[in-house]
């Protein structure tokens, strides 16, 4: 009797739900991410997985990267330039408060942008802040950052989740409740389970479509399709590129296949003979199969590259051609450089399987120029304290995945081990240069150095593979930046 | 017998000490830095110096270790690297996961592998026997991921009875969070049913050509009454033995499930720990599961003295 007065009950409950969702379109999502951020804080860790939950959805910035990469306004309605390029002054958009009641106003962004420039700050991308000299209240909102020396990328910097503006009230406690300003306020973290956010009824700007949004964490890349069939959950933004054949020709679901700023290359240790003879790099070069390696590590999915730059990107000069798949000439190379028969070197690769994948595929084409690679597999931990941090390494392969990163080859003592004055000019000047035309040629010649000395081999895009519910609008397409923008998400009908 | 538990809690304690020595130092020894994962490839050495010494890892290792295993003595786990908060929270979070999972695992592996243990042990050699032995020897193989991805399309996405994965919590009532974990149970405990009726039978078939199984066979008894009176019970300590095992396997093995069904649970967290280099986390989680092997297998050992009198007796 009483079973059947539950199931009764339950029946009704669920001829009302399915009566309600016919008038008003659904306003809640779970979103399926690969991996946990380590905690909540933009400002404070390097990991993706932070911006993937809180950016643009909780925390905002002076500005923001929108979905193709360009820089939009955010916190700062406007802004003005000084002739000589090295005082902003940001207009700030007024009536604004963080999640937990507090006014935001131009001390806040002073706050901000000096914590994470201060001596003892743990902000992960530091060198986003180095070229501010001092930042100045002028009124609750207007604040003026005026710079050591022009910065060309400067409003793109201030647009990246390290940058976030933060209350003084909740910077250290963001970690475990992040406040921010943003249209989603956090709700609760199950730890190794899901983090929740709601729409936030205090929002500044337009409202959100969404009530709530769930992030749930799906390490396994084999979990996910059942989980999307099964309909408890509804979008999985980085989805396993090897998976997508599943669900490819369901009508319920858009597959979409879009770029990111990932550059997945073979890096090759500059210093370490006989890597640091220019032929040796040029013939790994020619002995890479592109086509090969994205059928092989990333489902056929990814663009070639032939420098480090997005294809994506509106700077971007296509260098693919310049060492084409020739083992002849690879081998004709390595004579050159004394070596026609071969050496032998070791290849490590971290966890990610475009690198393991990748690797296989890498060491048997070496194979046939004579190169005779012995695989060594790392985790993540290993790979940043062998390879990263004691550049004790031949070759590995990585993906680049921070935007607009190509200076990262004139930073001293960086682990390419690449040593080039001429470049580190180049980029230096690129630094100073806030003309679009001029900016534009320097990017150009930075790209030609790198791929002329065949610096690493330069492998492929990696893609963003989106899966999500067909009824859904609204998901980026591109990942510009590592980010699951919400602010325009919505159900149709 | 206080002898006997005397001593085994002696061992015990000093086991733990050993442990605690052992996981210290060969956490010490692998190679990576919780700070610069924390920090990630842009960061400069200054600043992941400035971070080390935030976390406390500049300290001398001694210190670290007498702080650490000082702090385990009034159950104070130290504070997680990665999540900033106390060890022993993250740890209670899981285990409302992990141990109602093991313990619905194991309680369904034993209500399978005793009837079919006893099915085959009396039938031995005939057809039930086989086809059971069969079907035994194809759980034993089967790879349990694969079981459970099997389970997920058959009973989540086709029937649409339980969630494809994920836990809800304890919140949101006793049945939502009992039916997420019925997939993973059945998936972890098939494989040890597989184990454990092949051993249950093996000690039964033991038993069963003893004397005094045909002395009672002989006096009249029915021979369900001397496999279920004196068989089974004989047959009892291999079979214990095997269930604590695999209690302990359940309670923190259960990596590759928990990640199939996106579970929050204790392998996770040791998983997470260790590719994070958490290193404080995965110390006080191995100590934890040390103890708890270590407290099974005592139990087990008592309950031996339970199912044997004579050990009982014995000083």
């Amino acid at each position: 009797m009483k079973l059947w007065k539950t199931v009764l009950a339950a029946a009704a409950a669920l001829a009302l739900a399915t009566a309600t969702s016919a008038f008003a379109a659904r306003t809640d999502l779970v979103i399926g991410i690969p991996l946990e951020p380590p905690h909540l804080d933009p400002t404070a860790g390097a990991a993706a997985a932070i911006d993937e939950v809180l950016y643009a959805n909780v925390f905002e910035g002076l500005t923001r990267i929108g979905p193709n990469g360009e820089v939009l306004p955010d916190l700062a309605e406007s802004w003005s330039i000084s002739d000589d390029g090295k005082v902003y002054t940001f207009k700030l958009h007024t009536g604004v408060k963080f999640h937990d009641g507090a006014d935001f106003s131009a001390d806040d962004v002073k706050f901000s942008l000096d914590r994470a420039r201060a001596d003892n700050s743990v902000n992960a991308q530091k060198g986003l802040f180095a070229a501010i000299d001092k930042v100045d209240v002028v009124d609750p909102a207007t604040v003026k950052v005026t710079l050591k020396n022009p910065q060309g990328s400067f409003l793109y910097n201030m647009g990246w989740g390290d940058a976030v503006i933060v209350s003084p009230k909740s910077a250290d406690t963001n970690k475990e409740k992040p406040i921010g300003t943003g249209p989603f306020k956090f709700q609760d973290w199950v730890k190794g389970s899901s983090i929740t956010l709601v729409k936030s009824d205090a929002y500044w700007g337009a409202p959100v479509s969404l009530d709530k949004a769930e992030f749930r964490i799906v390490p396994d890349a084999a979990a996910a399709v059942p989980a999307l069939l099964s309909g408890d959950i509804q979008a999985f933004p980085f989805f396993d590129p090897d998976s997508v054949a599943q669900v490819k020709d369901d009508p319920r679901f858009h597959v979409v296949i879009g770029s990111t700023e990932g550059e997945t290359i073979l890096s090759i240790n500059n210093k370490k003979p006989p890597f640091d003879k220019v032929e040796v790099r040029q013939a790994i070069s020619y002995a890479l199969d592109r086509k090969a390696i994205i059928d092989g590590a990333s489902a056929g999915l990814g663009q070639p590259i032939g420098s480090h730059m997005s294809p994506a990107n509106k700077d971007y000069v296509d260098l693919t051609g310049r060492y084409p798949h020739d083992v002849a000439k690879a081998k004709e190379l390595l004579k050159q450089a004394g070596l026609e028969n071969g050496f032998k070197a070791t290849l490590k690769l971290p966890p990610p399987s475009y690198a393991r994948l990748g690797g296989e595929i890498i060491a048997s084409e070496l194979r046939d120029v004579g190169i005779d690679l012995e695989i060594v597999p790392v985790e993540w931990a290993q790979w940043l304290d062998q390879v990263f941090t004691k550049k004790d390494y031949d070759l590995t392969i990585v993906s680049h995945t921070e935007p607009n990163d190509i200076d990262i080859y004139s930073r001293k003592d960086y682990y390419f081990n690449y040593d080039n004055p001429a470049f580190d000019k180049v980029i230096a000047d690129l630094n100073l240069t806030s003309d679009e035309a001029k900016r534009k040629e320097l990017l150009g010649e930075a790209q030609k150095i790198l791929a002329d000395h065949a610096v690493v081999g330069f492998l492929y895009e990696l893609p963003k593979v989106g899966v999500w519910d067909a009824k859904l609008q609204g998901l980026w397409e591109n990942a510009p930046i590592q980010a699951n923008d919400l602010t325009k998400v919505k159900w149709s009908d | 017998m206080s002898a006997y538990l005397l001593k085994r809690l002696i061992i015990a304690a000093a086991t733990l000490v050993l442990a605690s020595m052992v996981v210290f130092a060969v956490l010490e020894i692998i190679p990576g830095d919780p700070a610069r994962l924390m920090l990630g490839m842009n960061a400069s050495a200054e600043q992941v110096e400035v971070l080390r010494n935030q976390m406390g890892l500049n300290a001398p290792l001694a210190l670290r270790y007498l702080h650490w295993a000082g702090g385990l003595l009034s159950l104070d786990f130290g504070r997680s690297y990665t999540y900033s908060v106390p060890v022993i929270d993250l740890v209670r979070e899981r285990v409302v996961v992990s141990l109602p999972l093991a313990l619905i695992a194991l309680a369904l592996s034993t209500a399978i592998a005793i009837p079919v243990g006893l099915f085959s042990a009396s039938r031995r050699g005939r057809a039930g026997d086989a086809i059971a032995m069969g079907v035994a020897q194809f759980g034993v193989a089967v790879p349990n991921f694969w079981f459970a991805l099997m389970l997920i399309y058959l009973f989540a996405v086709w029937l649409r009875l339980v969630p494809a994965g994920g836990f809800p919590g304890w919140g949101a009532g006793a049945w939502p969070a009992l039916k997420s974990l019925l997939l993973p149970a059945v998936a972890l405990a098939l494989p040890q049913a597989a184990i454990l009726a092949r051993v249950a039978r093996s000690a039964l078939i033991e038993v069963l050509n003893e004397d005094y199984i045909r002395t009672a066979r002989a006096k009249g008894m029915p021979y369900r009454a001397v496999l279920w009176r004196h068989a089974l019970r004989n047959a009892m300590i291999p079979v214990l033995t095997i269930l604590g095992l695999q209690f302990a396997f359940l309670l923190a093995g259960t990596i590759i499930i928990e990640n199939v069904f996106y579970l929050p649970g204790l392998g996770r967290l040791l998983f997470q720990a260790i590719t994070q280099r958490d290193l404080i986390v995965v110390e006080s989680v191995v100590m934890l599961l040390v103890a708890a092997v270590i407290a099974v297998n005592l139990l087990v050992d008592l309950s031996y003295a339970v199912v044997d009198p004579r050990l009982r007796s014995r000083q």
